[in-house]
Formats: C-alpha cells, structure tokens, sequence
C-alpha cells in the first residue's frame, strides 16, 4: 500500500493536484451552502444600506483598524444575549466588521448609547472620559475635512458587490452626504425619503461649519445596531431558527 | 567567471526578458501616480514607480557587467543569503513593532501620540502582524525553501534570475503592506489587510515563487520529491487559492486605492476566517513543518522518524485544517451546523498535528545527547515542543463551551503567540542557525554561548508573555460574565481593562526579552559572516550528494 504513494513522490503535478484536491473540499462544503441556503439569514425588517455619511464613516472604522479591538457580534451568552447580533444586521457590510478581540468593547449596538457630544470628546481623548481606558486619542479626525469626492463611486462600487443602492441614491450620494451633517435640514429631506425615515440629521461633531472624518464616524456609529426594532423581530418564529 | 568582449551582447534571455519589465512597470506606474485624483494611491504609486527605476538601474548594471549568467554546476546562494539578511531584519523589525503595541496597551498615557494617526494601535496592529507572519516568516519560508529544493532535488534553482525577482517582488509587497497600514491603506481583513493591486502584485510575485520551485524539482536528479518538498508545495499552492478566493474585491475605481469585498456578512466572515485560520495551517505551519523535515534531520544526522507517519500525517493535515475556519466564529451570526463542523475538524487537527511533532522529536532518536551539547538542536527541539503544546491548546479552544470563555480575550492572543514565538519563530530561528554557517562558508557559528543566550532569554520572555496572557485572557472571560446575586453584570467593561495592567506589562517585558534574543542572535551572526573561512572551504557543487537526504526514505 505505501508503495502507491510513490506515484505522487516521483510526479509534481500530480502531488499538486492531490493538494488541490485535498484542501478544497473542507471549503467547498463548509462555505458554498452559506450562498444558497436560505436559513443563512434571517428574514427581519429595518436593515437597510447605509448612507452615504455613514459609510463614510464606516471607511474610516476601517481605515483606523477599529475592528483590531472592537468586535461587532454579540454572543448569545446570558451576558449578552439580550442584545444577540444578527446574520442580518451585517448583511450589507462589504467587509464584515465582526473582529476577533475585545481589547475594548463591542460596538454592535452602540449607536444611541452615548450622545454624539460623548462619542467626540471620547474620541478626542479616551482618557478623560474613561480614565483607565487605554484606547488610542483620534483628535486629528475632528481637524481632517471628510473626503467625499469619490462617494457617488464608493456607493457604485458597493451596489457592483450586491448592496441595492438605487441609481437614485448613487447619482445623490454627495448631496446626502452634506444634508445628513447638516444640523438645519428639513424633517422631510430628500435623504430621508431616499433611504429612510429614521436617518439621524444633525451636525455630528460639534463644528456645524465643516464636514469633518469626526462627523463621518460618530454617524457611523449612532447607527449601530439602530435598524432592527427587536420589539417587532420574532426570534422563535421557525424561520429564525438557524 | 570571465568578463565577456561585449558585454550586453549575450546577456541572458531571463534578466533581459525581467529588464523590459521593470521598464515598462515603472513607466506605467509612473502613469498611474500621474493620474490618480486619490493621495493614497498616489503615495503607494510612488513607491512602485521607486521600486521599479531602482530595479531597473540595478538591472542595467548587472547585464553589462554580465553578472547575470547563471552557472549551472553551483547551487544558487546568493538569493538565500540575502533571504537570511531579510529574515532578520524583519524580525527585529517585526518583535519591535509588537513591543511598542504592548507598551501602548501598558502605557496608553506615554505611547500615543494625538497628531499622530500612523502612530496608533489601530495602524500598527498590522502593521506588527504582518512584519512577523508576512515579512520574517514570509522571508524565513522563501530563503529556507531555496535552500532545501536545490540540495534534495540536487539541482540548481530553476529561472535564472527568477529567483531575485520573488525576493525583491516579495520585498516591495512587504513595503506596500507596511507602509499602506501606517497611511490608513487597508481591506480591515486580519492577515489580508493589503489592498486590491498590492494583492494582485502578491500574486504575481507568488507564481513566480510556484515556478521557480516547481521548475527546480522538474529538473532533479533524485527520483523521488523528499517530504520536506511536500510541504513547500502545500503551503505554497494553498496560500495561493486563499489568498485568491479571500481577497475576491470590487475597487472604487482603477486609480483609487480603495476596495469592497466581493462578500457581505456571514459570508464574508466565514471565507475571512477559512482564509485566516489556513494562513496558520499553511503559512506558519506547512511550510515551517517542511524546515523541520530538513534541518531537524542534517543537524542531528539521523533520517526522518517515521517515513510512513510522514505520509499519513501530511496528507491528513492539509486535509483537515482547511475545515477549521468556523471555530473562529462559535456562537456568532454563522449557521450552527457549519460552527459543529469547525470543532470538530478542529478537534481530529490535534492527531495530523501531534503525528507531526513525534515525527519531528522521534528524528533524535540515538541522537538525544544533541540536546546538552547544541544549543541549536535545543532551539529546534524546543520549537516542536511548542508546536504540540499549541496545537494541543487550539483543539481544546475550539471547543465551543471553552471558546464562550476564550473568544475576545487575551487568551486567544497568548495561544497565537506560543505558537509564533515557540514554534514559528524558533523553528526559523534553528533553521538560519543551521545556514548560515553552511552558506558563507564556515565550519561553526561564532559562538555557542550566545546561542545559549539567545535560547534562555527567549525561551523565558515566551514564557513569561503566555502564562500573562493566559491569565489576563481567563480573567477577563470570567469577569465579563460574572453576575451579582441580583442579576446584574458585575462588571463594567472598563474594570477588565484595567484589570489586566499588570499582564499587559509582564506582556510587554515578555516581547522586549524575545526581541533581545534575535538582537543577540543577528550579532552572533554578523560575526559568523566575517570569520575567515577555513582553507579547503571548497564550493559545494550541485550534483555532489548531500548528506542525510536518504532520510525520508
């Protein structure tokens, strides 16, 4: 028996083709059925894409590596479980921002928690919010204006990876992006009808002259874990059960 | 080598044919940088269009000079050498970055700076990941790579000056990735955080690193590919389906550095951790099980335990560890069935693994007095040992009720770091130990004492770093969950933070001790370098038979 295996000592192509083999069935079970299998994700009201200042805001998580140490899923621990994540609530997230450290806490419903004054002098200077925090100061995000040229392409970028941004809202995206900051916009703006009624408007960080990268992130995260309403999600209803 | 009347005028095919493209890259990303209405791309298009003018001077040179005809009778060692050099340097390089991360952590007061962004742990956190596993590993794979095909195939390395290619490829990737983490150029995917095009350079770098290493075993004059080759090819060929499949990306526009992943969510999670979780089956452990394969056997000149353990168990873990993935997502948003299945792939790992490490210790079998009198077999020796206690805690971690605990904690990061410091770092350690002498040369390191420096200073900074992590880790699982006999949670999640200072700062003395050791390792060496050689140090010729290569057998 072991002498067969000479076949794949004395033939490289055929040893890497035994390699490809071997190592592409693990995959190919475990994460093809999650692009077809319905249960995958939940069937839940609210979750919509974002706007174009939070997604902004969202880059610039990205940008500062956030996720090293903010998780964005909740267990269903009895500690957590009142605020369980769901496949849902992520699925608009081109990357998926779940992160794999708690160095600091996660940040799946944090949107609401704490006022946007908060979140700016927090960021500005963990430490005198937090005084044992050891989280990083990200004073200069209040001094860069938010680069938004490119918006209108980000959101077109998102819609080719299967976000359903309406050519509506992509043509849009810049004006959205300044009303949403904008601490005067009318009840009744065009981006709220555009994505939805309960889009926070107002001016994010404190400074209603600029569109700062601060505006960008604390909007980001006011809408964290806001688009469900879990009064009205049915956790046991067996469609939910995965 | 005899200078040639015209010099350029048989300048060989390859380094001609790689001359063109670098002059064609470096004009194209000249164009790039030019047009580009996105400063991060710009800053990035600057460094390729640097990379490619100096690649392009250095190769106009080195054709005149007709430095660049091959000679096939010799092995090709130069490209090692200067792999070994990078190795190091990375190294100290990569243990700084992740000091300076466990200072911050330490000491957030003195170690932040507000105006400084590229300064933040944010940025440096991959920055640090990517110096150790990428750079020093990535460097520590190649060069030993190089030199393992070329004596077990007995011939020399195949592509002419394909090889300096991957290794100057492979340095700009490393320059891109490090400098792209600092200005904020990131996909936020852990191990893949390098944007789309410096992917796509990745990619080009990393075929050619396939055929060089193919094209040499094509061309060997053993009949048989020796098991160390069976896990450079592994590793080699499965990092490059991961790293295809996880990068999959939708970029905002040609000239933009920005990118969206191909995925969203649960999908994007699984195929990140199936991508993640196989970077440490396959980078940090196929290809650092081929090096084991190699040096544990020459240094201690015994064949290679059990040659039918080897079949059984590299065949059994390249096929399990690709399952394991889901384990980094117990009790998230990813379907229940597909967590089950990581555990319990994750859990049947510990055996291929463990076949791995008693094929690796049973090697000094008759051999086991090595152990007092080198402290090099010591090193690599020690290195085997971590790798079973690693892959022993990993199974036991991906256990769902021990992972409620472990997840998010400190614990994962001192499992990870037992098996970086321990294994990966001192398995490579062991290997250029072993080279260095043998390239430049010499019949000894300069000195074995250091090597006993380097060994305890490090091997106690490891110690000292995960038996802190494992403490902080448990604490930290335990206090988040801990409830008041009212009900309520009994901790903030600040309290844990501050909790575990005193962790952090054995953490950090841990990472100065470790990086000490590759400090002392690097002089150790520079001395060996420049020890004159002995007198009939005479070139070992491709064709005259290694020894200790029957050991598979």
């Amino acid at each position: 028996m072991w002498k067969r295996h000479e076949k794949f000592e004395r033939h490289s192509l055929i040893l890497v083709l035994g390699i490809i083999l071997v190592v592409s069935i693990g995959g190919l079970v475990e994460i093809s059925p999650l692009f077809y299998l319905e249960s995958t994700i939940e069937k839940v009201d609210g979750v919509r894409p974002y706007t174009p200042l939070e997604q902004a805001g969202r880059d610039i998580y990205v940008r500062e590596g956030c996720y090293v140490c903010h998780s964005q899923m909740i267990r269903p621990l009895r500690d957590e479980v009142e605020r369980y994540s769901l496949a849902a609530e992520s699925m608009y997230d081109h990357p998926f921002q779940w992160g794999s450290k708690r160095t600091g806490p996660d940040l799946a419903r944090v949107g609401g928690k704490y006022s946007d004054g908060w979140h700016q002098q927090h960021l500005t200077d963990p430490r005198s919010v937090v005084p044992e925090s050891n989280m990083p100061p990200y004073a200069f995000l209040a001094k860069n204006d938010l680069d938004y040229r490119n918006i209108g392409a980000r959101l077109k970028a998102l819609k080719a990876v299967g976000v359903p941004y309406t050519s509506d809202q992509i043509a849009n995206a810049k004006t959205d992006l300044e009303t949403q900051a904008d601490a005067f916009a009318s009840e009744t703006s065009d981006l709220r009808k555009r994505y939805d009624a309960k889009v926070v408007q107002r001016d994010f960080d404190g400074d209603p002259k600029r569109v700062t990268e601060m505006d960008a992130l604390i909007a980001y995260l006011q809408v964290l874990g806001t688009m469900v309403d879990f009064r009205t999600y049915k956790a046991e209803d067996p469609e939910n059960l995965r | 080598m005899a200078q040639p009347a015209h010099p350029s005028s048989d300048a060989p095919f390859d380094a001609v044919a790689l001359y063109v493209f670098t002059g064609v890259a470096a004009l194209l990303s000249l164009i790039a940088t030019a047009l580009s209405p996105d400063p991060a791309f710009r800053f990035h298009g600057w460094v390729f269009s640097s990379a490619f003018v100096l690649a392009f001077c250095a190769l106009t040179v080195a054709i005149n000079s007709g430095r660049l005809r091959s000679n096939g009778s010799r092995y090709a060692d130069g490209v090692i050498r200067a792999g070994v050099i990078a190795t190091m340097f990375w190294a100290i390089a990569g243990l700084l970055a992740g000091v300076l991360i466990a200072a911050q952590l330490s000491w957030p007061r003195i170690f932040y700076f507000p105006e400084l962004p590229f300064l933040n742990f944010g940025r440096l956190r991959p920055l640090h990941t990517s110096a150790v596993i990428f750079a020093f590993g990535g460097n520590a794979l190649i060069a030993t790579s190089f030199y393992v095909v070329q004596r077990t195939c007995k011939a020399r390395l195949a592509g002419g000056v394909a090889p300096w290619f991957v290794f100057w490829g492979y340095q700009l990737f490393i320059v891109l990735a490090a400098t792209g983490y600092l200005a904020g150029i990131t996909q936020s995917r852990e191990y893949a955080e390098p944007e789309w095009y410096v992917d796509l350079w990745l990619t080009v770098v990393w075929v050619a690193y396939l055929l060089v290493f193919l094209g040499t075993i094509w061309k060997r004059k053993e009949p048989h590919i020796y098991v160390a080759n069976w896990f450079y090819l592994a590793f080699i060929v499965t990092i490059a389906i991961l790293h295809l499949v996880n990068n999959a990306a939708v970029p905002v526009g040609l000239l933009e550095s920005k990118s969206y992943s191909a995925f969203a969510g649960v999908q994007d999670a699984l195929i990140q951790w199936w991508y993640g979780h196989n970077a440490v089956g396959f980078f940090l452990t196929a290809g650092f099980l081929a090096m084991m394969y190699y040096f544990m056997p020459k240094r201690v000149d015994r064949p290679v335990f059990s040659y039918r353990l080897s079949i059984v168990h590299f065949w059994s873990l390249i096929f399990i560890y690709i399952w394991a993935g889901p384990h980094h997502l117990h009790y998230t948003a990813l379907p229940q069935w597909a967590q089950t299945l990581g555990m319990t792939f994750s859990i049947m790992l510990w055996m291929p693994s463990w076949g791995g490490m008693i094929n690796g210790l049973m090697t000094l079998s008759g051999a086991w007095d090595k152990l007092r009198t080198d402290p090099v077999v010591r090193m690599m020796v020690v290195a085997i040992a971590f790798y079973g206690m690693a892959t022993f805690e990993g199974p036991l971690m991906s256990i769902r009720a021990v992972n409620a605990l472990s997840h998010y904690t400190d614990w994962t990061i001192g499992h990870v770091h037992s098996g970086a410091l321990g294994w990966v770092g001192f398995i490579s350690f062991g290997a250029v130990y072993c080279m260095v002498p043998w390239l430049w040369k010499k019949d000894r390191l300069w000195s074995n004492a250091l090597v006993e420096w380097h060994f305890w200073i490090a091997t106690t900074g490891i110690l000292l770093y995960i038996v802190a992590m494992w403490v902080s880790g448990v604490m930290e699982g335990l206090m988040w969950r801990e409830y008041t006999p009212q009900g309520y949670l009994a901790n903030a999640f600040v309290e844990t933070v501050s909790a575990k200072h005193i962790e952090n700062v054995i953490r950090t003395i841990g990472g100065l001790m470790y990086a000490a050791g590759a400090v002392i390792m690097s002089y150790n060496l520079w001395r060996t370098v420049r020890m004159p050689s002995p007198e009939k140090a005479d070139a070992q010729a491709a064709g005259t038979p290694a020894p200790a290569l029957a050991a598979a057998r």
